[in-house]
């Protein structure tokens, strides 16, 4: 980020650009983990970018990029100063430069991934940053989150419940889970996965390909 | 003052302000800040040097803006901010900080001087970008001269803030001391930046300095510090 950047200071125009997708979630519930998961298995279908907001210096850039799901380059990390949510939500500047960035360089993108640093159950993206929003909670945090709402919870695109595996072990139902998430959000849909049992998040992958491939950007191409 | 200028300086302003320490969070590593004290004497030393100077600047920018044709002496002011930052890295967070500034100006107040300004330097240092923010938004040399100190300085006590855990009421306790001295410093900004127009800008008359002349105040230990966070392991601000 520097004094090298070209001048995208154009107007906010939906059409034809990339869908910029928010991952959101609280610390450990495997956003970094959906996000490779997403560049394994749409990597070859749609052009992608990855935009990471670490707490911590670059830490889940690092590991996307040694997980070599995507160019070393389609991936920048954007740091937060103490308030990851301020960078999403508030003060959204830093990371539309980074997405912008991402798309000036390696344009045209079909679907440029924000990853959230872990944060708490208030934390949503900004429709300014976002077309759609994840959040990824984990069973382990207990099966009362759902229940517990919160703007992530009730009011993201898509709930993603991950490391299912986990569940007999912590005492989590899932049942109970599922119930409740519906009862808060409505009609949007809800993916239970295990990303450790399912690198390719197959499910959450189609969702996000269907979202691409409905966003009124130029055409994708075939897969 | 002009209404616009409480617009500009808010830190919630959303151009990307909050993410930068302004050094402090590598003062707070190497242990220089680590109490309220310290912090005192890290923020006034802030002020009197790259603050002033940044006040000069944004000075000059709103100066600049107001003339007939600035566009094509952009560059050259921009230049006079690269020729007062040493550091690599704190050029980078000051053309970062002014790109966004400039982008989220030019969506609040649309003008043909914002416009000039991108098209001729697209990642313009932060005082450059704010002054012509501050024209752009009705106001004046000596107001963008204010924003720019007090910017010099707020991020800086935020970041302390969060890093030390000081008490909040503690800190702007010591923003408030700080008052006179940014007054002073918008004012003696602002007459610098009266007496020294554009060089040989068509329709300004030539002054007795130019551009040149203006403030050059250094901060070694900044730009150090800047240096050193630019290569830290572990950092939670950009700058």
């Amino acid at each position: 980020m520097g004094a090298n950047h070209d001048d995208h200071h154009h107007a906010p125009d939906h059409h034809g650009r990339a869908l910029r997708l928010g991952v959101g979630g609280p610390v450990g519930s495997g956003k970094t983990a959906l996000v490779a998961a997403l560049c394994r298995t749409l990597g070859g279908s749609l052009r992608l970018g990855v935009v990471t907001n670490d707490i911590y210096t670059t830490e889940d850039a690092d590991f996307l990029r040694r997980a070599g799901v995507l160019d070393q380059e389609r991936i920048l990390a954007v740091e937060t100063g103490c308030c990851p949510h301020t960078a999403i939500r508030d003060d959204i500047a830093a990371n539309l430069d980074a997405v912008e960035t991402l798309e000036d360089r390696f344009g045209p993108l079909d679907l440029v991934i924000v990853e959230s640093g872990g944060d708490n159950l208030t934390a949503t993206f900004s429709r300014g940053l976002a077309d759609r929003q994840i959040f990824v909670l984990d069973v382990s945090g207990g099966d009362k989150v759902p229940r517990k709402g919160g703007p992530g919870v009730t009011s993201a695109d898509l709930l993603v419940i991950n490391k299912t595996d986990l569940a007999p072990l912590v005492d989590a139902d899932l049942g109970v889970m599922a119930r409740d998430a519906a009862a808060v959000r409505g009609d949007r849909p809800v993916l239970f996965t295990s990303i450790r049992q399912d690198p390719s998040a197959a499910a959450v992958a189609a969702w996000v390909s269907e979202q691409a491939h409905s966003w009124p950007h130029e055409p994708v191409p075939a897969a | 003052m002009n209404p616009a200028l409480l617009l500009l300086t808010d830190s919630r302003l959303p151009a990307g302000g909050h993410a930068h320490s302004g050094g402090t969070e590598q003062a707070i590593a190497t242990g220089a800040v680590h109490d309220l004290a310290s912090l005192a004497a890290f923020l006034r030393g802030r002020l009197h040097t790259s603050g002033h100077v940044a006040a000069a600047l944004a000075a000059a920018a709103c100066t600049l803006s107001a003339t007939r044709s600035p566009d094509t002496l952009w560059d050259l002011l921009d230049a006079e901010a690269d020729a007062r930052t040493a550091s690599p890295a704190q050029r980078d967070a000051s053309r970062t900080q002014g790109r966004l500034l400039l982008r989220v100006a030019r969506r609040l107040w649309p003008s043909p001087a914002l416009d000039g300004l991108a098209q001729a330097v697209p990642n313009p240092h932060h005082p450059i970008a704010l002054g012509a923010a501050a024209h752009a938004a009705g106001a004046s040399p000596e107001d963008a001269a204010l924003a720019a100190a007090y910017h010099a300085i707020t991020g800086s006590a935020t970041a302390a803030v969060r890093l030390l855990g000081l008490d909040p009421v503690a800190v702007h306790g010591l923003l408030a001391d700080l008052a006179p001295d940014l007054a002073a410093t918008a004012s003696m900004a602002d007459m610098g930046a009266h007496s020294t127009e554009p060089p040989g800008a068509s329709g300004t008359p030539l002054a007795d300095r130019s551009w040149a002349e203006l403030p050059a105040r250094s901060a070694p230990a900044l730009d150090l510090l800047a240096e050193r966070h630019a290569g830290a392991k572990v950092r939670l601000f950009v700058s």
